[in-house]
């Protein structure tokens, strides 16, 4: 019992990157892989395949979260932000003091009311925000907690591609665990005590992958991207600052390192909701295709609504928030863009 | 063993256990010399582990410890150190000198003496800390402290004869007093009050007293032993000295090692964890770790040495400590002039200056107390719910409760790879997590009075009224004429403030006093008459119009961040 406990590790959430999560995590020990739909778990286990991606022989799917939560102490809940806090509170009642928990869900989670929705433009302060850390703090005993967060490109995971990750914690012991159950040779994983820092800025990314999609999508050059990162990399800077994280997360592998990745990469959804968006598609048609969640369209509106309550200029998350949320053109955008007084470089260090 | 739940006559609690020779704290002073002995080997060997058992690093902290003290020797002699001082600390030179240079060692290096030296050192103040607790001065002193106290209020109150006032009628206890009797019999209990004042102390002592505990660790100020009979006293009622002159290694590494073991020894123990009396008047928020750090510490090795007990992983009967978190609420401050003045010379710099005539001088503790109880105030202790050391609730059986309600084993938060096991970090960062429960417990614990709520809502109509012009110094020196603020909207904003305030007790957020319900008029009235009590100048008063004003900003300020993080300012 206790050799089974050392070495199974829990995957919860059978999307993409759990999967490649997951796939990793074979290489060092045995893996339950949770979902919460039967039939998801039946075709894992006679196809041995998810999401495109081939399972390790010593992944096991489950639906049964008592033992699940029996057989694993290090987890990793993989899981869309919308329903992270749901998934928890199904969980809270089987998880115990002695779990370790490192997420990779990069998502914010704002406080409403049953059925009460964020107006548009609506102010929003640190305190109606929880991360996905937070949230396991709240739903559930579990104190150690980390979150894994860089620029992984699930297809380039699964394909067996070098990439590189943070695990960031203020428990050094969670950063540890989660090295040591990610090695890889082909997985370079770092660490970091600063939890909020990489949450934000894994999430904040979200934003400028939309924004690289549409310049993209326009047919635009390097020059433009090239302005786009760097530009947005202040603007999430100094909105991370507000709620209250440290800069320095935003220029290692999950701010900046992130940031290029997804705002270089047609795989990332994010990109790609902004590609299609420049090609003249709208908005609602768009995510009706796509299978997965693409945070950053809700990020955005969370941003816009931190810049308000904050008072910190952001033109790059207003021109998108008009172009998502008020139906303002991608032309009028970019102009707006062009001619906001940007007049200081580098104006967030 | 059994609780006894009787109130004696005087309305206090009988003592949960009867007999003084059972108390965890007669049991530790009975068995001194063996303690000291244990807690120089714990401190050495902590401090070893600490230096990476590097000859070379305990040589420098040596030579630190060394210059530091014979510093403070030099600048800063109380009546209290003891006479050999200066022969020891002029020994430990001639022993470091005296061998580098013989042994042909340059000085700087580390020698075969270093080893003797450090022991001597942390044998020195392993010795110092500890007090003795006397089971006769106790009595005394608890006889003494209820009597007198009695006496001293009903002669204050003009009543010499009668005995129509007890001193819980002065000073309240609310919370759940029964649950924190039967935790103090099933574990070790940490108390950690809020501190506003020099008066605390003597407060929480009669407190712990009234609720039938026996008494608890508490690390008093070297300086306080200045004064003989003073020191007397602490020492036999089971204080212990710390010296905050001393800022070596060796010192606070000995001083923490005590807290530590006597917390695993089960000796209830006190401390505020502000660290020094709340300077502005707001209730703690960030808080001093290092004792807490020992809390937490001690519940590890309890749980350690519960599973070693075990041969196995269950350390279900290992002893729990418990948290309780106390804040204490009064209508005025003692040193409020002085604590207030300090941190706005602190935090507003070249902002802050004095345009008038300085505070008069101190007063003395007698007179204050002639005062206060002349005055009819009242003081609340409001005892917070216990909680176990990672901020869980706990049942009356000890038990930590999740939020959901299901009993949890907080022993496994300790569990790494399958076994309870060492780490500093972790341990570190659970003290964080410990610090902000409880600044969260004395949210939800401070129990508002009528004197907090008007100092709140005058002085927050004053800010809102000059926000445009003037920063928080120039608020402050605000000419008198422009402090009034008409009766009418005063009343208004203060009860609109007072009913928000009703909603968020309702929901557990804030505990009210039991006179800020009813009549706005009366509450104003009451609030401003226990607000002026004390100080010359009164923070807020009635001009002859039957408006308010204040004689004092800097006063009205200091209570008036009393209500400051409930965010009860947007309602202005």
């Amino acid at each position: 019992m206790q050799n089974a406990q050392e070495f199974t590790y829990g995957v919860i959430g059978a999307g993409s990157f759990g999967t490649a999560v997951a796939n990793i995590l074979a290489e060092n020990g045995k893996v339950l892989l949770f979902t919460r739909r039967p039939e998801a778990c039946r075709e894992m286990l006679t196809q041995r395949t998810n999401r495109g991606q081939q399972l390790h022989p010593n992944i096991t799917p489950t639906i049964d979260i008592p033992d699940f939560c029996n057989q694993c102490r290090l987890i990793f809940p993989v899981v869309p932000s919308a329903g992270f806090r749901e998934v928890m509170q199904q969980f809270s009642g089987c998880l115990q003091p002695h779990h370790i928990l490192i997420h990779g869900t990069k998502g914010l989670n704002l406080h409403l009311l049953p059925n009460e929705e964020m107006h548009p433009g609506q102010p929003v302060s640190r305190q109606q925000i929880s991360t996905m850390t937070e949230i396991i703090l709240q739903e559930t005993v579990v104190l150690r907690v980390g979150c894994l967060s860089g620029p992984n490109l699930a297809k380039e995971i699964a394909q067996g591609q070098p990439a590189a990750t943070v695990i960031a914690s203020r428990f050094t012991e969670v950063i540890e665990q989660g090295r040591e159950a990610l090695k890889s040779p082909r997985f370079k994983v770092y660490g970091s005590n600063d939890v909020t820092g990489v949450e934000f800025a894994g999430v904040l990314k979200n934003v400028m992958a939309i924004a690289s999609g549409i310049l993209s999508g326009l047919g635009l050059g390097e020059n433009a991207k090239a302005m786009l990162i760097s530009r947005g990399l202040g603007e999430m800077v100094k909105i991370g600052r507000a709620l209250g994280a440290d800069s320095s997360a935003f220029f290692g592998i999950a701010g900046i390192g992130d940031l290029i990745a997804t705002c270089s990469s047609s795989l990332s959804r994010n990109f790609s909701v902004g590609f299609r968006l420049a090609k003249g598609e709208l908005l609602p048609d768009i995510l009706a295709n796509m299978n997965e969640v693409v945070e950053g369209i809700n990020t955005v509106k969370l941003a816009k609504g931190v810049s308000l309550y904050y008072h910190i200029e952001t033109p790059i998350v207003e021109a998108l928030y008009q172009t998502l949320y008020n139906n303002q053109t991608i032309a009028e955008s970019l102009e707006y863009l062009m001619n906001y007084s940007f007049d200081k470089d580098a104006d967030f260090l | 063993m059994a609780l006894i739940h009787q109130q004696n006559k005087q309305g206090l609690y009988n003592l949960v256990i009867p007999d003084i020779e059972q108390w965890p704290i007669y049991l530790l002073s009975k068995d001194r010399a063996p303690f000291i002995e244990e807690l120089v080997s714990n401190s050495m060997a902590h401090i070893r582990e600490l230096l990476g058992d590097s000859k070379q690093k305990l040589h420098d902290e040596i030579a630190r410890a060394l210059y530091m003290e014979r510093i403070r020797m030099k600048t800063e002699h109380w009546r209290v150190d003891p006479p050999d001082e200066r022969s020891f600390w002029r020994k430990v030179n001639e022993t470091i000198a005296h061998i580098s240079t013989q042994k042909g060692i340059p000085i700087g290096q580390p020698t075969d003496e270093d080893a003797r030296i450090f022991h001597e050192i942390v044998a020195r103040y392993a010795n110092e800390i500890p007090g003795i607790f006397s089971p006769n001065t106790y009595r005394f002193a608890s006889r003494v402290v209820t009597f007198g106290f009695a006496r001293l209020l009903n002669t204050a109150s003009g009543m010499f004869f009668k005995n129509e006032f007890r001193l819980g009628d002065r000073l309240k206890i609310t919370g759940n007093i029964e649950k924190i009797r039967e935790l103090a019999l099933k574990g070790t209990l940490i108390m950690t009050p809020t501190h506003s004042s020099n008066l605390d102390s003597l407060v929480m002592g009669w407190a712990i007293d009234a609720i039938g505990l026996p008494p608890f660790l508490y690390g008093a100020g070297l300086n306080l032993f200045n004064s003989r009979i003073f020191g007397f006293f602490m020492e036999r009622l089971g204080a212990y000295k710390v010296d905050r002159r001393k800022k070596n290694l060796f010192y606070l590494e000995t001083l923490k090692m005590y807290s530590r073991m006597v917390i695993e020894r089960g000796c209830h123990s006190l401390f505020f964890p502000g660290g020094t009396r709340s300077r502005n008047g707001a209730l703690e928020n960030q808080l001093k770790l290092g004792l807490l750090g020992s809390a937490v510490e001690a519940q590890r090795l309890n749980f350690m040495r519960g599973t070693t007990e075990t041969m196995g992983f269950d350390a279900s009967h290992a002893k729990k400590i418990y948290v309780v978190p106390v804040v204490l609420n009064y209508h005025f401050v003692l040193e409020a002039a002085s604590l207030i003045e300090e941190f706005l010379k602190r935090s507003g710099k070249e902002k802050y200056y004095i345009d008038r005539e300085e505070f008069p001088g101190t007063r003395l503790l007698t007179t204050f107390l002639w005062k206060f109880f002349a005055a009819k105030s009242e003081v609340i202790l409001s005892f917070g719910e216990p909680m176990d050391i990672f901020g869980h609730p706990v049942d009356e059986h000890g038990n930590s409760i999740d939020q959901h309600g299901n009993c949890i084993d907080i022993s496994r938060y300790f569990v790494s790879r399958g076994m309870i096991t060492k780490d500093r970090q972790r341990d570190e960062e659970y003290t964080r997590l410990l610090g902000n429960k409880l600044v969260e417990s004395f949210m939800r614990t401070n129990t508002v009075l009528s004197s907090h709520l008007v100092a709140f809502t005058a002085f927050e109509i004053l800010a809102r009224k000059h926000s445009r012009r003037l920063d928080l110094y120039g608020l402050l020196r605000l000419p008198e004429e422009d402090r009034t603020i008409p009766y009418t909207q005063y009343a208004k904003v203060t009860e609109h403030v007072r009913d928000a305030l009703r909603q968020m007790a309702d929901h557990g957020k804030v505990q009210l006093a039991n006179h800020m319900y009813g009549d706005i008029n009366r509450l104003i009235k009451h609030g401003l008459s226990n607000l002026g009590v004390y100080h010359t100048q009164q923070p807020l008063a009635f001009d002859p119009d039957g408006n308010i004003t204040s004689q004092d900003m800097n006063l009205l300020y200091f209570y008036h961040n009393r209500l400051t993080g409930y965010n009860l300012e947007q309602l202005i």
